[in-house]
């Protein structure tokens, strides 16, 4: 961390100008801050992925396995076959470059190959030299490159300085999905053991414990007992959340992150709340599971098949507790997960019912299949139809800014739930500028795995663009605090914030609802969730 | 010098010589005006249907469209039917838009740092205008040349060659597609070139199509306007192509065949070049896909079974503790 060049070092840094010599002839260099360490050995061995071994990507030797060209040319081969967005994808670019400066990661390095129409190249060229007539026999000039272990570096580098957020699909006149492009250069990667630690051990973590910190049973039941004191503290009222529970009406799964640290905590704090409110006013039913503790899905980031066996625990506990349907809480990529991949990979879940809210008696008709609720649509439809008591004030003094996170907004098209909870549960909401929010908003640069430490000068590069309309708002209309549906966000956000804005804080959208959520036989509340005490209320302008 | 422009610019004049050359010194004129053309026509439909089955041959295995908009949710939220279509009809018009008013582009933003540390970003629209005019001018230009291989001429194309030619100056007539055709490339190309991110990204696969469009529109402007070449001889001749009865009219001259070689050249490289965007922007996954894939399942042909870790391996390994903290265990 100390490494960490101060702001305006990095600001100076950034230099948009290409340099004189084509990418194919520009050497790529590991740089310290930029790259996250190799994965553990023991983690790819719990998994049985290919070639666990101690490496370092700053050596030379990688300690590739002897046919690591044939590996790749066969695995690319056979991705071509099984996907036809990937085919496409190599074939019909025109290098228009509306895409380039949409990433935040070139604008925030100003590095050529984080443009994605580079980014894609890097595929492509070896695409091109093994796959087309053209690239065969004109080589270079047709785009061309043949495999080599300095583009294999390349890859490595450059993959896993892409957070998979799409916004360059949004802007591409042909939908080129980068995030496509680099999940297939992970898989290529991971076919010869090229993984990164802090994806290598979450995935092996959630395949033994069920969630990515490696949290045990009683562990994971300890935790959220502590949050009961803690809330009963603030509140006077003694939540009980359920595990395991079979025959409850609905398992709950949340992104293990929020049980682990602040501020998410304090999001989990406030769905306990929720849960609690609904159980002692309308009976409902919600059970947490130890076995399906994690909602996100560090496998996305690794390969189809190591996302699809850390998904199949959500089905398989819902089976299991025999609950109606499932609603899960705040996290982007788990969200990307279950609407695009889960029901394909892991379904039919014909044992679950089309999810009906018992309280509203609202038919979630958009999750009929899958049979999973995004707790932002589910406390929607609560609101709307009057079923929550709630008093914003205890939110007064807050101002309030959205970050849409990369995958609701862009992977599913969550956009105004979300908005339409947090203005019934707080006064001051502002957004940022049109061009970094909704499905143009911008990532927090931390995500699809990256949100390690010894990447941080990368972290702060690729945050910068969200940070920059964060910093507008808070100058424009006093925001202090940083909403999101997302809890890579509410890890990653802090240190982004303390870093270039440190006068705004970071919360989960179900914290707001907590903190003005009035709990059935409550005592005063004088403090929010966070302990904090709450300016008077009944004066209530004095917010300034 | 940029040697992957200068590669392109040279293999379009070396393609001029060959066909002015062949046809004008060699007398290679039946080689230049029907063996290369069908063969050329034979290379396009091959390759395209080719290179569009190929593409079909590999299956969607997940639904992953873009949504660039809101999902279609509960009843009381403004759903973004156009941006995240949740079913086939929205799809289709989703599909139209981006096919003929190149939708994604038109959201096109420059982002600029200002006083080194506050981004901005405008709208910026040069490119999509730049590519609409280009690929609209063309269309009208192949359009109008539909009166070359039919007889009599529809009236459509009569009509369509009458608002080309609105502006009624000069004769013959000023066909407006042609110089917004020259006019398109050129600013594509100058866009190419000064742009310094667009510039590092080009292949020389990027410059060769523009310089041959350049190369087709400016011999065409050149015949009509400027040398007068034998009309009714070069009717002659393309009608001739399309009944198949082809005939070599004396009297047209060289700078006919060089248009012909270069259209000729344009069709055989479409199907192997980046041009096959026009195919492929029907089957792009993340824009012809309904955004309701929690609503109906997605079915991925290969889907195979994986090894995952059941609820029974997990309880074997924790059942003491799970038991000591209270959680209900399957087997006591």
């Amino acid at each position: 961390m100390s490494d960490l060049p101060k702001t305006n070092e990095l600001l100076e840094k950034i230099d948009q100008a290409p340099p004189a010599t084509g990418w194919m002839d520009t050497p790529t260099t590991i740089r310290k801050g930029m790259y996250c360490y190799a994965s553990n050995p023991k983690s790819v061995e719990y998994l049985s992925l290919p070639n666990a071994r101690q490496w370092n990507p700053l050596d030379d030797d990688w300690k590739l396995p002897e046919n690591w060209k044939q590996i790749i040319h066969e695995g690319f081969k056979e991705r071509l076959e099984k996907f036809r967005s990937f085919k496409v994808f190599m074939d019909i670019c025109v290098r228009c470059g509306a895409c380039a400066d949409k990433c935040h990661f070139y604008i925030g390095t100003g590095d050529p190959k984080n443009m994605p129409v580079l980014r894609a190249e890097l595929l492509r060229s070896v695409y091109r030299n093994d796959f087309t007539a053209a690239g065969k026999i004109l080589g270079k000039i047709a785009g061309a490159r043949p495999l080599t272990l300095d583009v294999l570096k390349e890859w490595w580098y450059y993959f896993f300085q892409c957070t998979e957020c799409r916004r360059c699909s949004v802007f591409c006149p042909y939908g080129i999905d980068t995030a496509e492009i680099t999940i297939m250069g992970r898989e290529l990667l991971n076919l010869i053991g090229l993984n990164i630690d802090w994806i290598a051990t979450p995935v092996a973590n959630c395949y033994r414990t069920g969630n990515h910190l490696g949290i045990q049973p009683h562990a994971f039941k300890d935790m959220l007992d502590f949050f009961v004191d803690d809330i009963e503290d603030i509140t006077g009222v003694r939540c009980e959340p359920t595990y395991n529970k079979k025959g409850a009406d609905i398992l709950f799964i949340t992104p293990s992150g929020d049980v682990f640290a602040d501020p998410g905590t304090y999001t989990c704090m406030g769905y306990m709340m929720l849960f609690h409110f609904l159980k002692e006013k309308y009976g409902l039913d919600v059970t947490w599971s130890t076995y399906a503790s994690e909602g996100g899905n560090f496998g996305f980031f690794t390969s189809h098949e190591t996302m699809k066996r850390l998904n199949s625990k959500m089905y398989a506990e819902a089976k299991r507790l025999g609950v109606k349907w499932i609603l899960g809480g705040e996290c982007g990529h788990m969200w990307r997960v279950i609407n695009q991949y889960m029901n394909t990979m892991n379904g039919p879940a014909d044992f679950l019912e089309a999810p009906v809210s018992p309280i509203t008696g609202t038919v979630f008709e958009n999750a009929k299949a899958t049979k999973m609720v995004h707790i932002s649509e589910f406390t929607a439809d609560l609101i709307k139809h009057g079923k929550l008591d709630l008093d914003p004030s205890r939110n007064d003094h807050l101002r309030v800014t959205f970050h849409d996170s990369c995958n609701p907004a862009r992977g599913m098209g969550m956009l105004e739930e979300p908005r339409y909870v947090i203005q019934n549960v707080c006064k001051n909401f502002y957004e940022m500028p049109a061009n970094t929010i909704r499905e143009q908003t911008f990532c927090c640069g931390s995500g699809a795995g990256l949100n390690a430490g010894e990447d941080m000068e990368l972290r702060m590069c690729g945050g910068l663009p969200r940070a920059n309309a964060v910093r507008y708002v808070h100058e424009q209309h006093g925001v202090n605090m940083l909403s999101c549906v997302c809890a890579i966000d509410r890890a990653v956000f802090p240190a982004l914030m303390e870093y270039w804005v440190p006068e705004v804080d970071v919360t989960g959208v179900t914290e707001l609802v907590a903190n003005a959520l009035n709990l059935p036989g409550q005592i005063e509340r004088t403090t929010d969730l966070r302990g904090e005490d709450l300016p008077g209320l009944e004066e209530g302008d004095d917010v300034e | 010098m940029n040697s992957k422009y200068m590669f392109s610019l040279i293999a379009v004049i070396v393609l001029f010589l060959i066909a002015f050359i062949g046809a004008e010194v060699a007398g290679l004129k039946y080689v230049f005006g029907v063996i290369i053309p069908y063969a050329a026509i034979v290379i396009f439909i091959a390759g395209v249907a080719y290179r569009v089955l190929k593409w079909a041959s590999s299956p969607v295995p997940f639904r992953i469209p873009s949504t660039c908009g809101q999902q279609k949710s509960l009843p009381w939220i403004k759903h973004a039917a156009l941006d995240n279509p949740s079913s086939k009809t929205g799809v289709v018009a989703r599909m139209f838009l981006e096919v003929f008013l190149f939708r994604s582009l038109f959201r096109n933003t420059k982002a600029k740092m200002n006083g080194g540390n506050r981004l901005s970003y405008s709208l910026e629209l040069w490119l999509w205008l730049g590519a609409l005019a280009f690929h609209y001018a063309f269309l009208v230009v192949l359009l109008r040349h539909v009166r070359f291989f039919t007889e009599p001429v529809p009236s459509a194309i009569q009509i369509l060659a009458k608002l080309d030619g609105f502006l009624q100056i000069g004769l013959p007539g000023i066909m407006l597609s042609g110089f917004v055709l020259l006019a398109a490339v050129t600013y594509l190309f100058l866009r190419r070139v000064t742009n310094p991110q667009v510039k590092y990204v080009s292949l020389a696969a990027d410059f060769f199509p523009l310089f041959l469009i350049f190369g087709i529109a400016f011999t065409g402007i050149l015949m009509r306007y400027v040398t007068k070449i034998d009309v009714v001889g070069a009717k002659e001749l393309t009608l001739g192509l399309v009944t198949l009865h082809p005939v070599v009219p004396e009297g047209v001259g060289g700078i006919f065949y060089v248009h012909l070689f270069f259209v000729s050249v344009l069709l055989a490289y479409f199907p192997f070049s980046k041009l096959m965007h026009l195919g492929g922007i029907f089957l792009s996954p993340t824009r012809n896909l309904p955004g309701n894939s929690r609503a109906v399942r997605h079915v991925n042909p290969w889907n195979y079974p994986v090894k995952v870790h059941t609820y029974d391996e997990y309880e074997e390994e924790f059942r003491e503790k799970m038991i000591e903290a209270g959680l209900p265990v399957e087997k006591e």
